[in-house]
């Protein structure tokens, strides 16, 4: 089976734009794999805070000096745990 | 005319989270020596807030200079946060602010004069509730706007609050909530709740003038306040004497509503970043502390409170007189531990 995959570079962007822009692509939906692509330390990880925070797993593909490519999975079909309370 | 931008939308980053990182700032300064002045007593060979000289007997020019881009879209809000933030480094050594200089960069090409103007009646607004003359500035042309104050004030240098100066037996208030750099992201997020934004625009817009006069009648032993490099930043600061260090107590330090959440959510801003770089080691067992609280220890502070120390046998009553004036002050820590440790009690 090929995983769907979508793509959101936010590279060159100052937070919070990268969390902005995953947090958009993640509401979307659409994916499988949501590959975010980051250029600081800080995008890195507010964008994988984010991913916990919206009950996502997420994982560092690659960390290659200030950048790095995230992989959020889509959530199983369960409501998004936010909606719960 | 075209509808202008958001002053916010204009800056890549905002108020005090604009600062460069201590980590930095040292390695550029480390090493700079002038000559020894004999009327010199504070220059940036310390971690002052201000630099003190004197000019007679049992006096002291008090002097600081603070400006950053804009942190609120108002610009009438903005100056008036500029203007009491820079105010505040003087009430952080005892000192009475008694005139101001203003420093702004301004894009007049993009944005209307009226904005302009608006930023400078907002600074003018809180240096008059100061007590503090303007008495000019200079301006240039810029893509990014900035706005501060040079403020110079007076203290008698034998009474000035400075922040090295813990010893033990001392009790730590702050008179101010944190949080106002996670907030203020969240607002760039578009997903900031209207209460975190109104309780951190009104803290950031009021003035550290009160708590100081109250701070002044309970033998203020040490003094900082909390700005750019967060809160455990300038307590590593205030720890950093030869007596002793400091503890905060986590669950005593008061959090602007939303704060906590948004450190969760990823609005971390890239300032408290540069303030773990270059203060975490003052930290023992940093490695315990849940992430997000260090995320809220290490946030910048825009225009925050001040952070004191007094006897411990005085503080309640201290604590008391602030809080009766309407002034947000809690018991934070207390001195104690090796110097240069700032311990985090979860």
């Amino acid at each position: 089976m090929i995983e769907s995959r979508k793509i959101v570079d936010a590279r060159g962007l100052a937070c919070p734009e990268p969390v902005v822009l995953t947090k958009k692509a993640v509401e979307e939906g659409g994916f499988d794999i949501l590959e975010v692509r980051v250029g600081s330390e800080s995008a890195r990880e507010n964008v994988l805070r984010y991913a916990g925070y919206a009950g996502l797993e997420a994982a560092l593909a690659r960390v290659e000096g200030p950048e790095a490519i995230i992989e959020i999975r889509a959530a199983p079909s369960e409501p998004d745990p936010r909606q719960a309370h | 005319m075209s509808e202008m931008p958001a002053l916010t939308k204009l800056t890549r980053f905002s108020g005090c989270g604009a600062k460069l990182g201590p980590g930095v700032l040292e390695k550029a300064l480390c090493g700079l020596s002038q000559p020894a002045y004999p009327d010199l007593l504070v220059s940036f060979e310390g971690c002052e807030d201000a630099g003190l000289y004197r000019v007679g007997p049992g006096l002291a020019l008090v002097q600081t200079v603070d400006f950053f881009p804009p942190i609120v879209d108002d610009p009438f809000l903005f100056g008036r946060i500029a203007a009491a933030n820079a105010l505040s480094d003087v009430y952080a050594m005892g000192g009475r602010p008694a005139t101001a200089l203003a420093l702004v960069c301004f894009p007049a090409s993009s944005l209307g004069l009226e904005s302009l103007r608006a930023m400078m009646e907002g600074g003018l607004d809180a240096l008059i509730e100061a007590g503090c003359a303007l008495l000019g500035g200079h301006s240039i042309e810029e893509a990014e706007p900035k706005l501060g104050y040079a403020v110079t004030g007076f203290v008698d240098p034998e009474r000035a609050w400075r922040n090295n100066s813990l010893q033990s037996g001392l009790v730590l208030i702050l008179t101010k909530p944190i949080g106002t750099g996670l907030v203020n992201m969240a607002v760039r997020a578009n997903c900031a709740s209207e209460e975190a934004v109104k309780a951190s625009q009104t803290s950031m817009a009021r003035l550290n003038k009160k708590a100081a006069e109250l701070l002044s009648s309970f033998d203020v032993r040490a003094c900082t306040d909390v700005t750019g490099f967060g809160l455990a930043g300038h307590a590593a600061e205030m720890a950093a004497g030869k007596s002793c260090g400091l503890r905060l107590f986590a669950r005593e330090i008061p959090l602007l509503p939303g704060a906590a959440e948004y450190s969760a959510m990823g609005f971390v801003p890239e300032g408290t970043w540069r303030n773990k770089e270059g203060r975490l080691r003052a930290l023992p067992r940093a490695s315990d502390i849940p992430p997000q609280l260090l995320d809220l220890l290490f946030d910048p502070q825009t225009s925050g409170g001040l952070l004191a120390a007094v006897p411990a046998l005085a503080a309640q009553e201290a604590l008391g007189a602030l809080r009766e004036a309407g002034v947000d002050a809690r018991i934070v820590g207390e001195s104690g531990g090796p110097p240069g440790e700032v311990d985090i009690v979860l």
